[in-house]
């Protein structure tokens, strides 16, 4: 809230001190949170590339933070869009909506969607990054780590983008422990520490010894720490929160896209894209692989070194569904279409997937 | 530990802040004043927990700083509402926007630094007790706190003159007035108990539940502690039983998903606040009490006319 206030002041101050025709050049970047900045995880990340646009291209920024998904996301986004915002970055699967409607009515201001996939029209832009490559890794870690051979995934909604997480952990688990059981209980929030923590206790109970998260505060790593059980990082490096706990985590980094789309923006060669970069673009790193043995270590460097050079992707056949049919035939690669709106599980989640 | 043990310890996990803060609203709204600033004032004392206990190593110092700046800011609230005689409910929701403000600008420098956790303090001989021993007696300070403030607030209430006088102030200030009873003393001081619950229940977040500070961590349990005081028709036992059936649903559902029953998670997740309402609508279903039970001055400034 206090954002909203700096936001109006700035704005208000902006109008008055820079108004008028002549300043007209000058490119404003403004962003939209869904948690809080200072959430750690995924709110934090996304605030460092906002900083790396205001260092680098010295041009001046404006977020909003913790803004629901849904109608208070339309409020906050056409404020910035009437407010001189010259580019809009979304960063919830949420804004989707809102931001496309948004999109329509004001045709000059450019529109940054992340991990969505509906571009309304020419001025939204959607992008997102393959944080399942990651998932994939820490499955394979999961499954050589686990002395019992069952995980725990605090997941958030049942979107495309959580699902795939599942998937990918699921998958690289298999290649390692064919039987590898993954629980999973769904949060229905993106942030609550405290039931983040709850449903990582209510995890380690039934038995799980790894906690891995698709929720974006530092809670649950916490709790496995003081359990004395390994976990994974989410969004950002947790290593503080699990000194003895965290064995990987992945880490966004939204910095090089997001001076690169400025600096479009003001070279004049920006134009609508849809983009999904991965570890070879940079913009999904993994913490250093830490409690663990140096055999799991180097296996979890090998894949990451394969998927990095493009040599390897994880959705690649024979992968079965949940329910036994096939998805992929041996050697078939996913098409970015499926994978985009993934809404089924593969063989051996032993969860039923929320509609 | 079994099981058994360690799904009940978390349920008073999840229980004992919501008690807390809905005990402290419950004295608040009895005086007559409704402070929809819970969120705000646990918020602060989140805040004021987790900085305090960091800088003096000592988590004592930051239940104690919980507590304090809980009060302090609810005194903000009094002068507001009593003093000015503020619409409450605005005033209210001003406080909760602020104290999120507040401790997200407070607490920028904390993000992402491991907190001073509060350990629990085991009871000899009780503690030892198999299945309820460690449950009851090998808790943390504030658990200790909650159960003692839950007596201590049904006693003051009910069997004691400055309950009395309290309930009196809630429930017809004008009369009060005309008695010389000081309303506005009487208010003060019970919305500043609030405030005090508030900022403990806020500690607990941050010292207990999860030991570290992240911005807006109370996520909503501000609200759940004020509609429980009305769900429990204003009475302590009542509340006691919504916030540890609100806990207990609560992580019930985590368990069941966990245990993969094919039910819908988006209902599991609802159930909590279902549950919760319908057992205290059905538990508070005698209208005669419910009403002798309603302060009836609640939310409503007193002026006096002389």
């Amino acid at each position: 809230m206090k954002k909203i206030l700096a936001a109006l002041l700035g704005l208000g101050l902006s109008t008055f001190a820079f108004g008028g025709a002549a300043q007209a050049a000058d490119e404003k970047a403004c962003f939209i949170y869904v948690g809080p900045i200072g959430d750690f995880g995924w709110s934090y990340q996304h605030d460092q590339g906002r900083l790396a646009v205001e260092k680098e291209l010295g041009v001046q920024t404006a977020y909003q933070e913790s803004v629901e998904e849904g109608a208070d996301a339309e409020r906050a986004i056409e404020r910035f869009a009437r407010s001189g915002c010259n580019i809009i970055f979304t960063t919830s699967f949420g804004y989707m909506e809102p931001t496309n409607k948004v999109a329509k009515k004001f045709p000059d201001v450019k529109f940054e969607h992340a991990t969505g996939f509906k571009r309304d029209s020419d001025n939204v832009s959607t992008y997102s990054s393959k944080f399942y490559q990651g998932r994939y890794i820490q499955g394979q870690i999961a499954a050589k780590v686990s002395e019992k051979g069952v995980a725990g995934y605090i997941a958030s909604f049942p979107i495309p983008e959580v699902v795939r997480g599942i998937n990918a952990f699921i998958l690289g688990a298999q290649t390692v422990n064919p039987d590898f059981k993954l629980k999973v209980v769904w949060v229905n929030t993106w942030f609550d520490p405290g039931k983040e923590a709850d449903a990582a206790k209510t995890l380690i109970d039934q038995g799980a010894d790894i906690i891995t998260q698709h929720t974006d505060s530092t809670a649950a790593m916490q709790v496995a720490e003081e359990r004395g059980i390994k976990a994974f990082g989410q969004a950002s490096d947790m290593i503080k929160f699990g000194p003895k706990s965290q064995l990987t985590a992945i880490i966004d980094d939204w910095a090089p896209y997001y001076v690169e789309r400025v600096k479009a923006l003001k070279d004049g060669t920006w134009a609508s894209q849809d983009v999904w970069h991965g570890m070879d673009h940079g913009s999904v790193a993994m913490a250093p692989y830490t409690n663990m043995p140096d055999d799991v270590a180097a296996l979890a460097q090998a894949t990451q070194d394969k998927i990095t050079a493009n040599t390897f992707e994880p959705f690649t056949g024979p992968i079965m569904k949940q329910d036994g049919s096939e998805w992929l035939k041996d050697g078939e690669k996913a098409d970015i279409g499926t994978l985009l709106g993934m809404n089924f599980y593969v063989k051996g989640v032993d969860d039923q997937l929320p509609n | 530990m079994g099981f058994i043990e360690a799904v009940l310890l978390t349920i008073v996990t999840a229980a004992t802040p919501l008690l807390i803060a809905a005990l402290g609203e419950l004295v608040t709204e009895r005086s007559g004043v409704l402070n929809l600033g819970v969120e705000g004032m646990m918020i602060m004392g989140a805040i004021a927990g987790f900085a305090f206990a960091l800088m003096s190593g000592n988590p004592y110092v930051g239940v104690i700083a919980g507590v304090g700046f809980g009060a302090l800011f609810s005194l903000l609230f009094a002068f507001l509402t009593v003093t000015l005689v503020t619409n409450q409910v605005a005033t209210g929701l001003a406080l909760t926007i602020l104290g999120l403000g507040i401790s997200g600008l407070w607490g920028e420098a904390f993000v992402g630094v491991p907190g001073v956790k509060l350990l629990p303090i085991e009871i000899p001989l009780l503690s030892e007790i198999p299945l309820i021993g460690k449950l009851l007696f090998a808790q943390d300070i504030i658990f200790y706190c909650s159960i003692v403030l839950l007596f201590g607030v049904s006693c003051f209430l009910f069997k004691s003159r400055m309950g009395l006088t309290l309930r009196a102030v809630g429930d017809n200030h004008t009369s009060a007035h005309a008695l010389g009873i000081s309303v506005s003393r009487v208010r003060y001081l019970a919305v500043m108990f609030g405030g005090a619950c508030s900022g403990l229940a806020g500690a607990y977040m941050s010292l207990v539940y999860t030991t570290q500070w992240i911005e807006n961590m109370t996520a909503g349990r501000g609200w759940i502690a004020l509609a429980l005081v009305v769900f429990a028709s204003w009475r302590p036992n009542r509340v006691l039983i919504g916030a540890y059936l609100f806990g207990a649903v609560g992580i019930a559902q985590l368990h069941i998903q966990a245990l993969g029953f094919k039910i819908p998670s988006q209902f599991l997740s609802a159930l909590p606040y279902l549950a919760t309402i319908i057992v205290l609508v059905i538990i508070s279903r005698n209208r005669r009490l419910t009403i002798i039970n309603t302060p009836a001055s609640l939310g409503k400034g007193f002026v006096p006319d002389r």
